[in-house]
C-alpha cells in the first residue's frame, strides 16, 4: 500500500488541502442528487396518484373504496414476500456459508459464479420458467398440503388444478431474490477477520463455534442489509408474479394454495396499466406509492435493528 | 463433504477461553476421545438411502419422498453417531454442517433447473444470424431474424445506466462513510436511499419518461438515455448500499496507519480504503448491473420498441434484450410462427446471460488488478 | 420462402402503378404514390393488433421503402393517451372512443377540431380453446360455453355439453376454465358474447377485468392463456384464433348449426351488426350482435379500431397517416394480414367506405 516516506514539501501540502476540498465536494454532492432524484419521482408520484380518490368502484375492481383496494393489494404482496423471505433467510445463509466456509475453493468459485449469473435472468425468463417448470412440479404438493395440513387457514383448499398459486409464486420470488442475497451474503461472510477466526480455531472451537462466535456476529448487519436487499426484489417484483399467478381482480385470502389468490401491488399494475384509462392509471400509481411506502417502512425497520444490533469486531 | 478444519485437536478442548462472550464453550469432561473415521458421513449417507428406499420400495412411492426420508434419517443418525463416539459440540457441529449443505443443495436444485432450462431451449437458438441480423422487414413476422438490435440497445442503456450510478453512488457512499459519518445530512441520506430501494420500476420508468417529456418538449420521447436515467434511479440505492457496508467492514486501523504515515484523506480512500474493499464493491456493482439489465417495464415506457438497430442513444427507439423477451411473447402463440419466435425468447435470454457473465468475469479480472495483495 | 417472395413482387408492382386518385374501388390503393413518401411515423395501442400492423408495417416497407412505420403493443388504453397528447399519429383500441371519460372531446381536440377517424380494422374469432385428452372436436351451445366459464357446468361429460357431442368421449373430469388476469379488449368482447347470447346463466356482465367469483385459473396475457391451456388437461380458455397456437378450438353454436371459428366467418358479423349511433360519417364504430342466427356466422369476435384524425398539423403527417391506411385498407394488405396475423379481411364495400374516409385527411394549415 501506499506510503508516505518523507515530509511533503509545502506546495504539496496545498494540493493536499485541495484535492480533499474537491474530493470531499464531489462526495457531498453526489449525496445531495440523491435528494434530487427522490424529490422528483416522490412529487411526481404524489401529481399524479392523487386523482386516484375521485375513482368510483368500478375502476377499482369493485372494491368499496381506495383504501380497501389498496389494503387487499398490501396483504396479498406481504403474503407473497413473507413465503419467498421464509425461503430465502435459511437459504441464502446455507448458500453464503457453503460459498465462504464450507467448499473447497473449486468448488465455491464456479458455484458464486453461477449465483451471480442467475442475479441477471430477466424476470420474464423466471416467469415462464415458473410456468413450464416449477408450477406442475409443485402440484401434487399442493393437494398433499390440502390433504394434510387442510386444518391450517393457509391450506383451506381447494387445491389449484395447475398449481399457479401464491405459494408457487413465493418461491419463484425466493428464487430471484436469492442470487442477491447470497452474493452480499458470501461477501460479508469474507471479511471476517481472518485473525478471529484463526483465534477461535486455535481455541479448539469447532468450525460451528468458529462460525457463531466470530462470523455471524461480524456479519450480522450485513446480513440484515442483504436480506432486506432481497425483499426490496421480492416486494417490487412484477413480470414474474404476473406470470405465474393466477389471480383475477383483489381478494384477501389467506389461502396460499387456491386458485383464487390474493394478488400483489406490482403484479396489479403490470396486469392493469395495459387497459387503463386515465383515472384507472392514477390508481395504479396510487398503488405503487403505497408500494413506495410498505418497501420503505420495511427497509427502515430494517436499517434500525441492523445498526442496533451491529457487534463490531 | 466433512473436511475438518485444521487445528482441530479431537474432542480434548475441554478448557477453552471465550474471547468474544457471544456464549461460554461448555467444558466436557466426560468426553470420549474417539473421532468418527473418514468416510462416516459417506456410510451414514448409504445407510441413510438405503433405508428410505427400502421404505420407498415397500410403500411404492417415488423418488421425492425417498429422498425425503433418506435425508431425515440422515440428519438424526449421523450427529447422533457423532454424540455417541465423540462429544456434544463435535455433534452440534456435525449437524450444523449438514444443515448448511441441505440449505445449499435446496437452493441450488432449482437454479440448476432454471440454468439448464435456459442453456437447453436457449442454444439451438444462437447462430450467426441471430446475433448479427435484427428483426426488421420479414423477420417481423416470422421471427427468422436476429437480436443485433436488443443487444446493441442493452448495452447503450445499461452503459448508460452504470455511467450515471456508479460514480454518483460509490462518492455517496464514500461521503456517508468516511466524511458524513455522524452527521444529521448523513442521517438523511442514509434514510432517502433506504426510501429509494422502494421505487417500483414502473414509477422509475414514468418518472423518467415525465423528465424527458418536459425536458425535450416532446409529447412521446423515445431514447436511450432515458432508459439509462431509469435504470440508474433502480441501480443507485443497491450500489450504494452495497458499497457503503464494503466500506464499513474496512478496519479502522488501516485508515489510521494510513493517516499516521501523513497520507491525505482523500489519497487514503482512493488508495487505501477502496483498493481494500474493491472485491465487494465489485461484486455489489455488477449485482446491480445484472439486476437492471434484465428490467423490462420501465424501459417499455421510455424507449418504446424498435425492429432496427439503433446506434442513437439521443434520439429514437430502440429494443433491449428483456423488452424483446417481454415484447416476443405474445407472439409466441401465433398459429403460424409461434415456435421460432419462442426460439428467439430463450436464445435472447441465454445471450442476456452470457452478457452479464462476461461483464462479471471483466469486473472481477479488473477487482483483482487492484485489490490489494492480502494474505487471503 | 417462394411464396413471400413473389407476394413481395406483388405488392411492389401495385405500389407502383396508381397514382391517380380513383376513390377507391374495391379498395385498390387510390391517390397515393407510395414510392414518393418520406419520414417516419410512431403508433401504437392495442396489443391484439401487433402482429397484424406488424404484417402491415413489413408490407408498407416494402412499397414505400423510405418510410419508417413503428407499432408500439402498448395496449389500447396508451394508445389512446398518446394518440390523445400528440405521441402517436394514430392508434390502435379494442374500444372506440366514448365520453365517459372525455376521450371523444379529447381527440376532436387534438385532431384540430375535427371529429377523429374510428375504422374497425382488425377483427378476429375468439376462440375458445380446450384440451381434454381423445377429444379433437367438441360444439358448444352457447348456454354451454356461459355455464363453463361461470363455473356452473363443472364436468366435462355433463348433459349440457354430452347433448351436441355425441359420439365423442367426453372423461368424467373436472373442468378447469381458464381466463385473462389482465384487463383486456379480448375479455370484453368475450364477456360481451357471454352476456347477449346467454345473459341468464352468465350475470357477470360485460367487463374488461374478468370477475373474481366465476372462479377457474387465469393466465396473463393470450400466450399465458395459451400457455395454461396447453400445459394442463381438461382446461378450456379463450383467445384470439390467431395467437391459439395448435390447441382444439370449439364449435359454437348459432341457431341450430355449430360454427367454427374462422376469419371469414368472424369478419361476417361486421355485415349484419349495427353502427353506433349519433356518430359522424367518418367514426365506423359498430355495436356487434352476438345474437345472431344468421348462418355461418362465428358469433364470438374481437374488434379493435384504427383511430386517425381528419386533420393534421402538418402535410408530411397527414401524407404519411393517409399513404400507411390506405395500404392497411388495400387488397393487399387486407391479403396480408389475412395471411400472416389470421386476421379476418374487411369486406368489400367497407372497404372502399374507409378508403373515402382516408382520402378526406389532410393538413389543416
Amino acid at each position: 500500500m501506499t506510503a508516505v516516506r518523507e515530509e511533503p514539501p509545502v506546495q504539496e501540502v496545498a494540493g493536499r488541502r485541495i484535492g480533499d476540498a474537491v474530493f470531499s465536494r464531489a462526495a457531498l454532492v453526489s449525496s445531495l442528487l440523491v435528494i434530487v432524484f427522490l424529490a422528483g419521482v416522490a412529487v411526481f408520484l404524489l401529481i399524479k396518484g392523487l386523482p386516484a380518490f375521485d375513482a368510483e368502484p368500478d375502476q377499482l375492481n369493485e372494491r368499496s373504496s381506495l383504501w380497501s383496494l389498496v389494503g387487499a393489494l398490501l396483504f396479498g404482496t406481504v403474503l407473497a414476500s413473507i413465503i419467498a423471505m421464509l425461503i430465502v433467510t435459511p437459504l441464502s445463509i446455507g448458500l453464503g456459508l457453503v460459498i465462504s466456509h464450507y467448499a473447497p475453493r473449486r468448488i465455491a468459485r464456479p458455484v458464486g459464479f453461477l449465483v451471480d449469473l442467475l442475479a441477471a435472468v430477466p424476470s420474464v425468463v423466471f416467469g415462464l420458467w415458473g410456468i413450464i417448470v416449477l408450477a406442475p412440479y409443485l402440484q401434487p404438493m399442493h393437494e398433499w398440503l390440502v390433504d394434510n395440513l387442510g386444518w391450517l387457514p393457509f391450506f383451506d383448499g381447494p387445491a389449484s388444478t395447475t398449481g399457479r398459486t401464491i405459494l408457487t409464486a413465493g418461491v419463484v420470488l425466493a428464487l430471484m431474490a436469492l442470487p442477491i442475497v447470497t452474493a452480499i451474503m458470501r461477501e460479508v461472510f469474507a471479511q471476517t477477520p481472518r485473525a478471529h477466526e484463526e483465534a477461535a480455531l486455535a481455541l479448539g472451537a469447532t468450525r460451528w463455534e468458529m462460525i457463531r462466535m466470530t462470523v455471524l456476529p461480524y456479519g450480522r448487519s450485513g446480513m440484515v442489509a442483504a436480506l432486506l436487499l432481497g425483499l426490496g426484489r421480492a416486494l417490487g417484483e412484477t413480470m414474474a408474479v404476473a406470470m405465474v399467478l393466477s389471480a383475477t381482480g383483489v381478494v384477501v385470502n389467506w389461502d396460499v394454495v387456491s386458485s383464487q389468490s390474493s394478488n400483489t401491488i406490482a403484479a396489479y399494475i403490470a396486469l392493469g396499466y395495459k387497459e387503463a384509462s386515465p383515472i384507472k392509471v392514477s390508481v395504479l400509481i396510487f398503488a405503487g406509492l403505497a408500494l413506495f411506502l410498505l418497501t420503505f417502512v420495511v427497509n427502515f425497520l430494517g436499517r434500525w435493528i441492523a445498526t442496533r444490533g451491529v457487534v463490531k469486531g | 463433504m466433512t473436511s475438518t478444519p485444521p487445528a482441530e485437536p479431537g474432542g480434548r478442548a475441554t478448557d477453552t477461553i471465550d474471547p468474544f462472550s457471544t456464549g461460554p464453550l461448555p467444558p466436557d469432561p466426560t468426553a470420549p476421545a474417539g473421532r468418527l473415521p473418514r468416510l462416516a458421513a459417506l456410510l451414514t449417507g448409504v445407510v441413510a438411502l438405503a433405508a428410505g428406499g427400502l421404505l420407498g420400495v415397500i410403500l411404492g412411492w417415488g423418488v421425492a419422498p425417498v429422498v425425503a426420508v433418506a435425508w431425515v434419517v440422515f440428519v438424526v443418525a449421523f450427529p447422533l453417531w457423532s454424540l455417541l463416539v465423540e462429544n456434544r459440540r463435535k455433534a452440534v457441529d456435525r449437524l450444523v454442517t449438514t444443515l448448511v449443505w441441505t440449505a445449499f443443495v435446496l437452493a441450488m436444485i432449482p437454479l440448476v433447473s432454471l440454468m439448464v432450462t435456459v442453456v437447453a431451449k436457449g442454444a439451438p437458438a444462437i447462430s450467426g444470424n441471430f446475433l448479427t441480423a435484427d428483426m426488421s422487414g420479414r423477420a417481423l413476422l416470422d421471427g427468422s431474424g436476429g437480436i443485433f438490435h436488443a443487444l446493441v440497445g442493452t448495452l447503450l442503456v445499461t452503459v448508460i445506466a452504470a455511467v450515471i450510478a456508479v460514480p454518483v453512488g460509490v462518492l455517496t457512499a464514500v461521503w456517508l462513510v468516511e466524511y458524513g459519518k455522524g452527521t444529521r445530512l448523513a442521517g438523511v441520506i442514509t434514510f432517502l436511499v433506504d426510501v429509494m430501494t422502494g421505487i417500483p420500476s414502473i414509477v422509475a420508468g414514468l418518472f423518467a419518461f415525465a423528465f424527458f417529456q418536459v425536458v425535450l418538449a416532446e409529447p412521446l420521447p423515445r431514447l436511450a438515455v432515458g432508459g439509462g436515467v431509469a435504470l440508474s434511479l433502480l441501480m443507485l440505492p443497491t450500489v450504494i448500499r452495497a458499497v457503503e457496508e464494503m466500506l464499513k467492514l474496512v478496519p479502522e486501523d488501516l485508515r489510521e496507519a494510513s493517516y499516521a504515515l501523513g497520507v491525505p484523506k482523500w489519497r487514503t480512500i482512493v488508495k487505501v480504503v477502496l483498493p481494500t474493499a474493491v472485491a465487494g464493491i465489485v461484486t455489489g456493482v455488477t449485482l446491480a448491473v445484472a439486476r437492471v439489465a434484465g428490467e423490462t417495464a420501465p424501459l417499455l415506457l421510455i424507449v418504446g420498441t424498435a425492429y432496427q438497430t439503433n446506434w442513437n442513444p439521443f434520439d429514437g427507439g430502440t429494443a433491449t434484450l428483456p423488452t424483446f423477451i417481454f415484447g416476443s411473447l405474445s407472439k409466441t402463440s401465433h398459429f403460424k410462427y409461434g415456435d421460432a419466435w419462442s426460439d428467439a425468447i430463450w436464445g435472447a435470454a441465454l445471450v442476456l446471460i452470457v452478457i452479464v457473465m462476461t461483464l462479471n468475469v471483466v469486473a472481477r479480472v479488473i477487482g483483482s488488478v487492484f485489490a490489494p495483495k492480502t494474505g487471503k | 420462402m417462394p411464396g413471400v417472395a413473389a407476394l413481395a413482387l406483388l405488392l411492389t408492382a401495385c405500389g407502383g402503378d396508381d397514382d391517380n386518385g380513383s376513390g377507391g374501388n374495391g379498395g385498390e390503393a387510390s391517390g397515393v404514390d407510395y414510392g414518393t413518401l418520406e419520414g417516419e411515423l410512431i403508433a401504437g395501442g392495442a396489443s391484439s393488433q401487433e402482429s397484424a400492423q406488424n404484417a402491415w408495417l413489413v408490407g408498407f416497407q416494402e412499397v414505400a421503402p423510405n418510410v419508417a412505420v413503428t407499432y408500439e403493443p402498448v395496449g389500447s388504453g396508451d394508445g389512446r393517451t398518446n394518440f390523445i397528447n400528440g405521441g402517436y399519429a394514430f392508434a390502435g383500441s379494442d374500444a372506440y372512443l366514448t365520453d365517459d371519460e372525455g376521450e371523444l372531446s379529447d381527440a376532436t381536440e387534438r385532431c384540430a377540431g375535427t371529429d377523429p377517424i374510428e375504422i374497425p380494422n382488425y377483427v378476429s374469432p375468439i376462440a375458445v380453446i380446450f384440451n381434454v385428452p381423445g377429444v379433437d372436436e367438441l360444439n358448444l351451445t352457447p348456454e354451454a360455453v356461459a355455464g363453463i366459464f361461470a363455473g356452473e357446468i363443472t364436468s366435462w361429460n355433463d348433459p349440457a355439453i354430452a347433448e351436441s357431442n355425441e359420439g365423442a368421449n367426453l372423461p368424467d373430469a373436472d373442468i378447469t376454465p381458464v381466463h385473462r388476469s389482465d384487463e383486456s379488449g379480448t375479455t370484453e368482447n368475450f364477456t360481451d358474447y357471454l352476456d347477449a347470447a346467454a345473459g341468464d346463466v352468465w350475470t357477470a356482465g360485460v367487463v374488461e377485468t374478468w370477475p373474481t367469483d366465476a372462479g377457474g385459473e387465469a393466465g396473463n396475457g393470450t400466450s399465458g392463456v395459451v400457455q395454461v391451456v396447453t400445459e394442463n388437461e381438461n382446461t378450456i380458455g379463450y383467445a384470439d384464433a390467431s395467437q391459439a397456437g395448435g390447441l382444439g378450438q370449439a364449435n359454437i353454436g348459432v341457431g341450430d348449426e355449430f360454427v367454427p371459428p374462422s376469419a371469414d366467418a368472424a369478419a361476417k358479423i361486421l355485415e349484419v351488426s349495427p353502427r353506433v349511433e349519433g356518430r359522424p360519417d367518418v367514426d365506423l364504430a359498430v355495436d356487434l350482435d352476438h345474437t345472431t342466427a344468421e348462418a355461418g356466422v362465428y358469433p364470438i369476435v374481437l374488434t379493435s379500431y384504427l383511430l386517425a384524425c381528419q386533420q393534421y398539423e402538418d402535410q408530411a403527417t397527414a401524407d404519411l397517416v393517409k399513404g400507411y391506411l390506405s395500404y392497411v385498407v388495400s387488397d393487399e394488405g387486407q391479403e396480408l394480414a389475412a395471411a400472416e396475423a389470421g386476421a379476418a379481411p374487411l369486406s368489400d364495400s367497407l372497404q372502399e367506405e374507409i378508403q373515402g374516409i382516408i382520402d378526406g385527411i389532410s393538413a389543416s394549415s
